[in-house]
Formats: C-alpha cells, sequence, structure tokens
C-alpha cells in the first residue's frame, strides 16, 4: 500500500519533470533569439531536473541514495542559475542585442526598418541582408512565434 | 517501465538540444545547448543507474555536474578574453 503510494507519488514527480524538459527542449529551438532561449533552458536546469531528481528520492527512500541526490539538486540548483546568468552576461558583453518586439516599430512594412533590422541582424552575429530582414519582418507579420 | 519512459524523453529532449547546438548562429546558442545536454546528461546517468538498480551512477552524475559548470565557465571565459571569439573581438 505504502510502496503503491511511494510509487504513484514518484512517477507523479517524473512524469512531470520529463514535460518540463521536453518543453524546454522544443522551446529552445523554436524561441526567435538567445535571451528567450536562455529562458527556455533555465526551465530545464531548474524545474525539469529538479523535479526527475525529487521523483527518484521518493524511489530511493531513505539512503545514501537519497543524500546524494540531494546533493546534486542543491548543486544543480545553485549553479545552473549562476551558469545562465554568466552565459547571458557574455553574451551582452559581446555584443548580442535582445530581440525586442515593441523597440523597431515599423518592422509593420517600412522600407527605413528593414535598414534597422539588418543593423539589428549584424548584431546578432547572422548573415545580414535584405532577404533575410524582409523574412524576419514576415516571421513577425504572422504573429508571436 | 515509468522510468524508461521517463528516460526515452530526456534522450529525445537531448537529441533537440543537439539539433541547436548544431545550428544556432552564435557561439553562445551552442553553448547553451551543450549545458543543456550537460544536465540531459546528468539525468540519463541517475535514471539508467535507478533503471538497472545500481545506484553508483550517481556518483558519475554528481562528476559529472561539476565538470558541466567548470567547462561552460572555461568556454565562457574563453570567448571573454582569447582571441578565437568571432564576436567578442570587437
Amino acid at each position: 500500500m505504502i510502496d503503491l503510494l511511494r510509487d504513484i507519488v514518484a512517477g507523479l514527480f517524473l512524469v512531470a519533470g520529463a514535460g518540463f524538459i521536453l518543453v524546454g527542449a522544443i522551446g529552445i529551438n523554436r524561441m526567435p533569439d538567445l535571451f528567450t532561449r536562455i529562458h527556455a533552458a533555465s526551465l530545464i536546469d531548474t524545474t525539469g531536473v529538479g523535479l526527475v531528481l525529487v521523483g527518484l528520492m521518493f524511489l530511493g527512500g531513505f539512503s545514501l541514495v537519497t543524500v546524494k541526490l540531494v546533493f546534486l539538486l542543491a548543486f544543480l540548483l545553485f549553479m545552473g542559475p549562476v551558469a545562465t546568468h554568466a552565459l547571458a552576461a557574455a553574451a551582452l558583453h559581446a555584443g548580442i542585442k535582445p530581440d525586442l518586439a515593441d523597440a523597431p516599430k515599423p518592422p509593420r512594412g517600412g522600407k527605413a526598418a528593414n535598414g534597422k533590422a539588418a543593423n539589428d541582424r549584424t548584431a546578432n552575429g547572422k548573415p545580414a541582408g535584405a532577404k533575410a530582414a524582409g523574412s524576419r519582418a514576415a516571421a513577425r507579420k504572422a504573429g508571436p512565434l | 517501465m515509468m522510468l524508461a519512459a521517463v528516460l526515452a524523453a530526456v534522450l529525445v529532449a537531448m537529441a533537440l538540444m543537439v539539433a541547436r547546438a548544431l545550428r544556432g548562429p552564435t557561439t553562445f546558442d551552442r553553448l547553451l545547448a551543450a549545458n543543456s545536454i550537460g544536465n540531459g546528461a546528468i539525468l540519463v546517468l541517475a535514471l539508467f543507474g535507478f533503471l538497472t538498480e545500481r545506484p553508483e551512477f550517481l556518483d558519475l552524475g554528481l562528476t559529472y555536474a561539476l565538470l558541466n559548470f567548470v567547462g561552460t565557465f572555461a568556454v565562457l571565459k574563453f570567448f571573454r578574453q582569447g582571441s578565437l571569439g568571432a564576436e567578442a573581438e570587437e
């Protein structure tokens, strides 16, 4: 009875963690620029890994295994955000600009806006060009994401 | 069974992160994906240890967590001060 209950609770934690990890991985692929991708990845670093490790703690019972899992979880919860912050700071220092939705208003169809978008694109480290900027503007017009 | 399903989900997620690491336009995208792949590897080690009833794999996971963290910082520092970073040079 207790074993069954423990398995159910552990399974809930594990499945929730796996769901968060999958959502984060999809977000890493789908998000438009580096900083939003960092947001998706931090979901994996904290919530996904945390929930899976808590689920494993329930399966491990009171033993040395759980102590190791607690250490692993504490370490990841401290170091994940620190690494993410360092990554974002280094990216900003290297001149990568966040892709703001409301900063360059004109991409709604102005010729001047295309030049500005191209500039942003070079700052992002991607090949600049009217074609690329046009596709970016088209993507923005199509709606969020 | 449950552990195997979660393991499969983590492996699928890692495959997606590999796609971003190969595709990512800047170095930082690749580094972000590499960091997430490292986290996924830690989970794979822990889950595989539970799946095969060998929880000693957790020690490997702990070591890998330390290495992953230090490695991320090493690469970041290298691209900030070294000369290889194409973006960091200007």
